[in-house]
């Protein structure tokens, strides 16, 4: 191993209802390096990603970042960007405006500009029509597009290829190996394969499952 | 933090307060001094139910479309967020409500003297109940019906603010020093301000993580 872990997650162990969903979840991250969170409906992707987005408790074990724990530790907070399920976009507001609302609450200040970031992600000509027009491929983009706008560390994307076309997964595949290049690290959960050659893969269905970097 | 807008929840409070205050006169009584006497009661009656109506909303609709998520996970103070989100809940309930009820007072003929602290009372008292609900919405936030358990939570503690608001303004019309009771609210007010959001920002951690 070259560098030691970034992100670790140490004997996971989420229960709901007195039922454990997954249990011994023990997985450690370097830079660069892609995770995605596989497994049937209903087994615990989303409850994962809010776990590891700090959302959400674990009922045992504990997770941290560059060696301490991320609960209540800004420093984990600002350098990790999740998108939920829903895209967090508000219908009655532009993209443009949804982006600047994202960008003030996060302080960002990259060198893109929310219309650059825009045309990235292939909205160029629907910047300033309120979302509620857009369809859901649409919203998805505008959500990832918020990717762009910040420079943080952690992705923690949530079915992040939902509703998105074949060009879009591409775009996005794009987007991911520079950002793994960058020394980025991504923790996606999908159903779907990416053709990206390094992602490892966690699944939730067998309990217990131990990935080492 | 600007774009805390919506267009489309403003009208219905407001509107839900005009309606039912003038009904009263229809229902009850056309007489002047009948009215003067619920005058009082009844504005401050609609206006708690009037800033009720709109107070599901207030972090529901940020956890449905997942923006709720992005403004717990910011690193601004989320306080000073939820600070925001109550302002803005107050500027399109309270705020329209303070300034409609001269209006409805004179069609309930509410005496002279009682409109100075209906309004004083009014303006504090609905940041009070905007305030207050912030709690119960951010506790409220991850069920699906939680409009009936936030009533039940928010309702006794807006007690204390009706009581004083109401009886600020019965001793306006009575011609009795309402000072002291304002003050009381203004004391109401303060608490909640300092308390309120604090914990509405807990609640919603802990309304997010249920």
């Amino acid at each position: 191993m070259v560098s030691s872990p970034l992100f670790e997650l140490q004997d996971i162990t989420f229960e709901r209802d007195d039922q454990a969903l997954f249990e011994g979840l023990s997985v450690n991250l370097c830079g660069g390096e892609i995770l995605q969170v596989s497994g049937p409906n209903g087994c615990g992707k989303t409850t994962l990603l809010h776990i590891l987005a700090n959302l959400k408790s674990p009922s045992q074990g504990q997770i941290l970042w560059r060696g301490e724990t991320t609960r209540g530790n800004p420093s984990y907070l600002a350098e990790q960007a999740f998108i939920g399920h829903q895209p967090g976009v508000k219908l009655a507001l532009s993209a443009r405006e949804n982006l600047s609302w994202y960008t003030q609450l996060y302080d960002s200040d990259t060198q893109l500009s929310i219309d650059q970031a825009l045309d990235k992600v292939g909205l160029k000509t629907r910047k300033d029509l309120p979302c509620s027009t857009y369809s859901a491929g649409q919203l998805r983009r505008v959500a990832l597009a918020s990717l762009h706008l910040r420079d943080a560390t952690l992705w923690l994307l949530d079915e992040p290829l939902t509703a998105l076309d074949s060009e879009g997964i591409n775009e996005l595949e794009a987007l991911f190996s520079a950002h793994l290049s960058d020394g980025g690290m991504i923790i996606f959960s999908s159903h779907q394969t990416l053709s990206l050659a390094q992602v490892g893969n966690l699944a939730l269905a067998d309990y217990s499952v131990s990935v080492q970097c | 933090m600007l774009a805390f807008r919506h267009g489309n929840d403003f009208l219905n409070p407001l509107l839900f307060f005009v309606m039912t205050t003038s009904l009263v006169p229809l229902a009850i009584s056309p007489a002047p001094t009948q009215l003067a006497i619920i005058a009082p009661g009844m504005i401050w009656i609609t206006a708690l139910l009037a800033t009720l109506l709109a107070l599901d909303g207030m972090f529901k609709d940020d956890f449905a479309d997942g923006s709720l998520f992005q403004i717990i996970l910011s690193p601004q103070p989320l306080w000073l967020l939820v600070l925001a989100k109550v302002s803005a809940h107050w500027l399109i309930t309270g705020l329209p409500i303070t300034l409609m009820a001269p209006l409805l007072g004179m069609m309930l003929a509410l005496p002279q003297d009682g409109y100075l602290p209906l309004i004083i009372g009014l303006a504090t008292g609905t940041a009070c109940f905007s305030l207050i609900g912030a709690v119960g919405a951010a506790l409220t936030v991850s069920l699906s019906k939680g409009g009936v358990l936030l009533s039940l939570i928010v309702m006794p503690l807006y007690f204390p603010v009706l009581i004083f608001g109401a009886s600020a303004v019965q001793r306006g019309v009575e011609g009795l020093d309402y000072l002291p009771v304002l003050a009381l609210l203004g004391a109401f007010f303060t608490f909640a301000l300092l308390t309120g959001p604090f914990a509405a920002a807990a609640a919603l951690k802990v309304g997010v993580n249920g």
